[in-house]
């Protein structure tokens, strides 16, 4: 190995950060050459079926198995008690308080259902279509038990969802800042506001319940053949899901092993340690055999958790000019059966965000977690965020309203202004970085603000059927879980660090190992172009190896927008690790000293000469070993694991145009335009990619995506024809840009992006239909937006907040068994009359 | 996501399949198309022991023009009728149901016999079948009888065709020259209409000359707006000459309430899906 | 058990299946073409469409056994040669996938509706998409990805067989 001469300057590598490199991962999936886990097959596969609660609460009397074992290709049918000593619980990682009661999950019931879905009994045969066959043969006895199902009659206890536990309250989660000296005593602000004649607003938001809907239903495959028990799972989490099964089952840590292949979407909804799961990995066991559990939709829309689902009550005080006072913020939040991994931690990480991007002197935040007969709860993308950002965004405008001025210009009114940086807010963060200004200029300037406020005159001037609305939602957020020290102060029960490898390959090439678990964001691209930057080699030398923890066995998976800002941050750590082992090398093989080397472009150089070598030539030679520095390990393989001290906080400024058809109440979306600031961009193809997927997601909580359960705790849209995830037929193409403040929380200046989109769409939506409607006497619309409420609140001239009702049009014909449950006879006597 | 056994017989003549079914008799479930029976199977909300599927049979697929009437074979896919010109120049109001139906694969695969028979009254095709006066040709072990539309639909689900016995082509009657409209009302681009309205007009000068009007899910069935109808004629086709013959579409309905929409707002819907569709029938805008 | 004969991909197979085999879970399961997947029990999602006898369709709303004598094209016979197909190409370039669950349905959806329509509005793309549902990618870029390949010519290469020309 000798050293090469200097390459001229135009060879040097173009950086990769900020380049919108196309990515790694799509060859394979546009190609159909994928790895989803329930393409695995492995000799002497063993099916699973559920057989699953249709009663939202209810005793189990009996269940009797006979008929089911005798289906053909039976291999076993086991319930709950047969499963007592090896099936294990499913734990709650987060008691945000010491005295939260918690019921105990086990994955099949054994004594009592607590939700319809519930699984009581598993059948294990040769095939998945025979292992449904005698599913239907297991018949089970129940006792029906009143259920807990509203989330407000739940609080009053009223009915029990466990009788046991004496009381359906959970958990009863704080925040003042006057006791946490963040800022002064809310009661004491809206007392003066009311005395001094200033504004006092109360409002009572919902939050319905949503389903995240990834579109790949969970699998799970277990292989107990061999020395380690492979799990594959399509979760999010295959390190925590790892930690939990060790934890739970008896098996050892270390004789597990777990493999998120490629994985379909999540949005929080694989953020969970699941019954199915643990089931599977029983089977597997008790079978000896590998073992397949794949769910349907059906099943994934009832028994995958669930998100949001709040009642927010909301007590704002201002003064005259409209510069807030005080926020006082009381939260029912609907858990469902049980408590899941992250369960209260939900809405407490909403706590931070109430008051957003202003400058509240005064704040309190109570959650009251709630046990329902519902299917349990957890994270759904943004989780706690979104709901705060609703209900401050939604607060804000009315507060325009109140004092009559623009909803830009009361914003203005409160918000950190770029110069007050870092700041710290009354919740107790500190945002390093931000500039709401500029954002709320750029925003405003695209969408043709002044236009289209002109246009909304016109229209109203004139009657037009259809109204035009302007909705504007500046959201912040907290991303980049987490610090592992707050973790620790509120009670969750692991940190928020995450940690990579960087491995130079003796051919130069370099593999790249995250702990950061990827399902659709592109961290193959992504993680590629930051290490061929750092390290100087070309992207395609770069190969990102994750979700397997034989190949990545440290990590802590990829929720809240934490991979690129937490998981980035530990691989550029682990990058410059290498280059300072290299840079040795260099020195030696130079013979220069390591303090005149320079080291750009992948070259270690001796500065004032031409003289220089390649770090894939360092590699190479580390790997022969044969000319090395005294003492030195033959490695430059380094690890980092990376603990952030302070979350990062991207913001933006969202407008949003509806048009609203005031006789029919329909709506449609003319325009939106979003300005984010997530700091410095690795790939602005795959950032854009993120926020529009991100505001259709909250585009369809304000407008169409509601769980509805019936009376007796049926849910209702319990399949796609009634849960409604909008098509490109009901959507638009957005109109997005940047503008830049880096974050000063990591070297690379990055903010999260995952979740921008959906935290800040959904105000941004319902803001504008009720401005499209205000001059008509409405205040508000209840989400989802249905072209029904919007007309009814027209008609009433109030507001469209009635609940939906519990109804699924039966579409499948009756005379083969699908009855639905559509009332056709209400409409009857009225019609006669007519 | 898997259905239950089931016997399969794709018999390639309506006679086969006629003795099929004579010899399952309610064990026995016709697949047209499929778009709708496979989910039910696939759930297991039903559990046929036997399955005649009449994709093999060619004499249901196509259309032909007959003197007065479009005819169309019952096993003729949404696509290739939505696409035919002959349904196009004197059935419009089809072309335009079956335009948006479902979802172009659903078109590709669904039949508009299957869907007829089907009888949800959500489906596109009842209304305008129903306003153009279509007539059923259903064939049994005693032969080939014809039933008015007014008399196929008899509840939810449920039509005049008897248990041993096949609808093999609808006669559409010739509407030539007559303005169509189809007014769809939902929430999301993939859904069964919440309120539908079929409209066709024949104008003369820019008066109304005769006016058929169907509702979509206003009912048990698809329901004929007789008093609209009635009240459009001599109207002139202008919005205040429409606005009150349409105020009158929820007349005699029957819409259910559910998850989409009270019944009071499918009837609030109606009148104005109906002024709206024959004034877009007939050329105007409104 | 039924005999089936059909052409998959190119390929003639023939096996013995349960009449309620659904075409998916046979190209699937028996077939190995694992990149073709099931996303719903309802026909709502789309992304198990494949092309038989030269037009889209939900396989999973076909049973394998009404697909006899057919010829069926999925997305893993889609690229020739090792040649992307256009719209294939299209999706990466244009980022319209993201976890890529949806694509191999929403690819051959787009096919399909250039083949029917080689210049379309981004309205007509829309609808013609309306039988696809993506949770990742917003449809913004999915729009833009067909838009490219119409301009690249999608439609001018259609899939390897005759039926798909017709």
């Amino acid at each position: 190995m000798t050293a090469t001469e200097a390459r001229p300057e135009a060879e040097a590598p173009e950086r990769e950060i900020g380049r919108e490199r196309r990515r790694k991962e799509d060859q394979r999936l546009i190609t159909g050459r994928t790895r989803w886990t329930d393409n695995i097959q492995l000799p002497g596969m063993l099916h699973l079926a559920m057989v699953r609660s249709p009663f939202a609460h209810a005793r189990i009397t009996s269940i009797d198995t006979t008929e089911a074992k005798q289906s053909p290709n039976v291999v076993d049918v086991v319930t709950g008690q047969d499963l007592a000593e090896t099936q294990g619980v499913l734990i709650n990682a987060w008691p945000i308080t010491p005295d939260q009661k918690t019921p105990t999950h086990l994955p099949v019931a054994i004594d009592r259902v607590a939700f319809a879905g519930e699984i009581v009994a598993v059948v294990v045969a040769r095939s998945a279509a025979e292992a449904r066959d005698a599913a239907e043969l297991v018949d089970v006895e129940y006792d029906e038990l009143p259920a807990a199902l509203d989330l407000k009659e739940a609080a009053a206890d009223t009915v029990l969802a466990h009788p046991d536990l004496g009381s359906n309250k959970s958990a009863y989660w704080v925040f003042d800042s006057g006791e946490a000296g963040t800022g002064g005593n809310v009661d004491e602000a809206i007392a003066q506001a009311r005395e001094s004649g200033g504004i006092v607003l109360e409002r009572e938001y919902r939050q319905q319940r949503l389903i995240p809907a990834f579109m790949e239903p969970r699998s799970t495959v277990v292989d107990p053949t061999g020395e380690q028990l492979t799990v594959w799972s399509a979760t999010q989490i295959p390190h925590i899901l790892r930690f939990a099964l060790a934890a739970t089952t008896g098996i050892p840590e270390s004789k597990l092993r777990v493999i998120a292949p490629d994985v379909g979407g999540g949005f929080g909804g694989k953020l969970q340690t699941t019954p199915e799961e643990w089931i599977t990995v029983a089977l597997a066991r008790r079978t000896g055999k590998p073992v397949k559990y794949t769910e349907t939709r059906s099943e994934s829309l009832i028994a995958a958790h669930h998100g949001r689902d709040q009642w927010q009550k909301l007590t704002l005080a201002a003064d005259r000019e409209g510069n807030v006072t005080g926020l006082k913020v009381e939260l029912l939040a609907d858990l469902g059966a049980y408590v899941s991994l992250v369960g209260g931690g939900v809405p407490v990480l909403g706590a931070f965000m109430f008051n957003a991007i202003y400058k509240f002197p005064a704040y309190h935040f109570a959650v009251q977690t709630v046990l329902t007969n519902k299917t349990w709860t957890d994270a759904y993308r943004g989780a706690g965020r979104p709901e705060a950002t609703f209900a401050i965004e939604r607060l804000m405008d009315e507060l325009a309203a109140e004092v009559g001025v623009d909803p830009l210009e009361i914003r203005e009114r409160n918000w950190i202004k770029h110069e007050e940086f870092p700041f710290t807010t009354v919740a107790g963060l500190e945002y390093d970085s931000g500039n709401y200004e500029a954002a709320t200029e750029r925003a405003k300037e695209m969408f043709g603000y002044d236009e289209l406020r002109a246009e909304q005159r016109r229209r109203r001037e004139s009657g037009d059927p259809v109204q035009l609305g302007i909705g504007v939602s500046t959201f912040t957020e907290m991303c980049g879980l987490a610090p592992s020290r707050v973790l620790g102060q509120l009670d969750y029960g692991a940190g928020g660090w995450e940690h990579a490898s960087v491995r130079m390959l003796a051919t130069g090439k370099v593999e790249v190992v995250t702990g950061a678990s990827a399902h659709g964001q592109g961290h193959e691209t992504a993680f590629s172009q930051i290490v061929a930057d750092r390290l100087g080699v070309p992207f395609e030398d770069v190969e990102v190896l994750h979700g397997d923890t034989q190949v990545a066995p440290k990590g802590l998976d990829t929720y809240g927008s934490r991979s690129l800002v937490v998981g980035g941050e530990a691989l550029v750590k682990a990058s410059d690790k290498v280059v300072e082992k290299a840079k040795t090398v260099a020195a030696h093989l130079l013979e220069a000293s390591a303090d005149d080397l320079d080291f750009s472009g992948g070259r270690f150089t001796v500065r004032g000469t031409d003289q220089g070598v390649a770090i894939q030539e360092i590699a190479t030679a580390v790997f022969a070993a044969h000319n090395l520095p005294d003492g030195m390990e033959p490695s430059l393989d380094s690890d980092a694991t990376f603990d952030p001290v302070n979350f990062n906080y991207p913001h933006g400024t969202h407008l949003c145009a509806m048009e609203i058809d005031t006789e029919t109440g329909a709506l449609h979306m003319r325009k939106y335009v979003c300005v984010d600031d997530i700091g410095n961009v690795i790939n602005p193809l795959i950032v854009s990619g993120q926020v529009h997927g991100g505001l259709v997601q909250g585009i369809a909580q304000a407008l169409w995506e509601e769980a509805v359960y019936d009376e007796s705790g049926t849910l209702v849209s319990g399949s796609f024809v009634d849960y409604l995830l909008p098509t490109s037929a009901d959507t638009i193409s957005f109109e997005v840009d940047h503008t830049t403040t880096p974050s000063l929380t990591n070297t690379l200046g990055t903010k999260g992006v995952g979740e921008a989109g959906t935290i800040a769409s959904t105000p941004a939506v319902v803001n504008a239909v009720v401005d499209a409607v205000r001059h008509l006497g409405i205040t508000d619309i209840r989400m989802p937006c249905t072209p029904e409420r919007v007309w009814r609140a027209i008609q009433d001239a109030g507001s469209g907040t009635e609940a939906t009702t519990g109804a699924a049009a039966p579409h499948f014909d009756a005379s083969t068994g699908m009855e639905g449950t559509v009332d056709r006879t209400a409409g009857a006597q009225d019609g006669a009359q007519q | 996501m898997i259905p239950a056994q089931f016997d399969y017989l794709a018999p390639t003549t309506v006679e086969e399949a006629l003795a099929a079914l004579a010899q399952h008799g309610d064990e026995a479930k016709i697949l047209a198309g499929g778009q709708s029976l496979l989910p039910v199977l696939r759930m297991r909300l039903n559990a046929p022991e036997m399955v005649i599927d009449l994709g093999k049979i060619t004499s249901l697929r196509g259309v032909r023009d007959d003197g007065d009437a479009i005819v169309v074979g019952a096993m003729t896919q949404h696509s290739v009728v939505g696409s035919d010109p002959l349904v196009a120049e004197h059935a419009a109001l089809v072309s335009k149901a079956v335009e948006h139906l479902a979802d172009v694969q659903i078109r590709h695969r669904g039949t508009f016999g299957g869907a007829l028979a089907h009888a949800d009254p959500a489906g596109d095709l009842g209304a305008p079948a129903l306003a153009l006066g279509a007539q059923f040709v259903i064939q049994g072990p005693g032969g080939t009888r014809t039933v008015p539309a007014e008399e196929f639909f008899v509840d939810l689900f449920e039509t005049a065709i008897g248990e041993d016995e096949i609808l093999t082509e609808v006669r559409l009657p010739k509407h030539t020259g007559w303005g169509a409209h189809y007014e769809k009302f939902v929430r999301v681009a993939h859904q069964w209409p919440i309120v539908a309205v079929a409209a066709a007009v024949r104008l003369e000068g820019g008066t109304i000359a005769e006016a058929r009007v169907g509702l979509t899910n206003m009912g048990n069935t698809p329901v004929r707006a007789h008093a609209v109808e009635q009240a459009l004629v001599g109207q002139p086709a202008t919005p205040d000459g429409v606005r009150d013959a349409a105020a009158r579409a929820a007349e005699g309905t029957n819409p259910p309430s559910d998850l989409n929409g009270d019944a009071d707002y499918r009837r609030h819907l109606a009148t104005v899906l109906t002024r709206r569709a024959v004034l877009t029938a007939a050329g105007a805008t409104g | 058990m039924v005999r089936i004969n059909l052409t998959v991909d190119g390929a003639r197979v023939a096996d013995d299946v349960e009449p309620r085999m659904l075409l998916v879970h046979y190209l699937r399961e028996k077939l190995g073409k694992t990149g073709t997947v099931v996303g719903c029990d309802t026909s709502n999602c789309g992304a198990c469409t494949v092309h038989l006898d030269g037009t889209s369709v939900k396989s999973c709303n076909v049973l394998a056994v009404q697909a006899d004598g057919g010829e069926v094209t999925t997305i893993e016979g889609l690229a020739q040669d090792g040649q992307l197909h256009p719209v294939q190409e299209a999706f990466r370039e244009c980022h319209g996938l993201q976890c890529g669950y949806c694509t191999p349905g929403m690819i051959m959806q787009s096919v399909d509706l250039l083949k029917d329509n080689p210049n379309p509005s981004e309205e007509e793309i829309r609808l013609g998409l309306e039988g696809n549902l993506c949770r990742c990618t917003g449809y913004h870029n999915i729009v833009r990805a067909v838009q490219h390949a119409a301009g690249a010519g999608a439609s001018q290469v259609p899939g390897q067989t005759e039926a798909v020309q017709a």
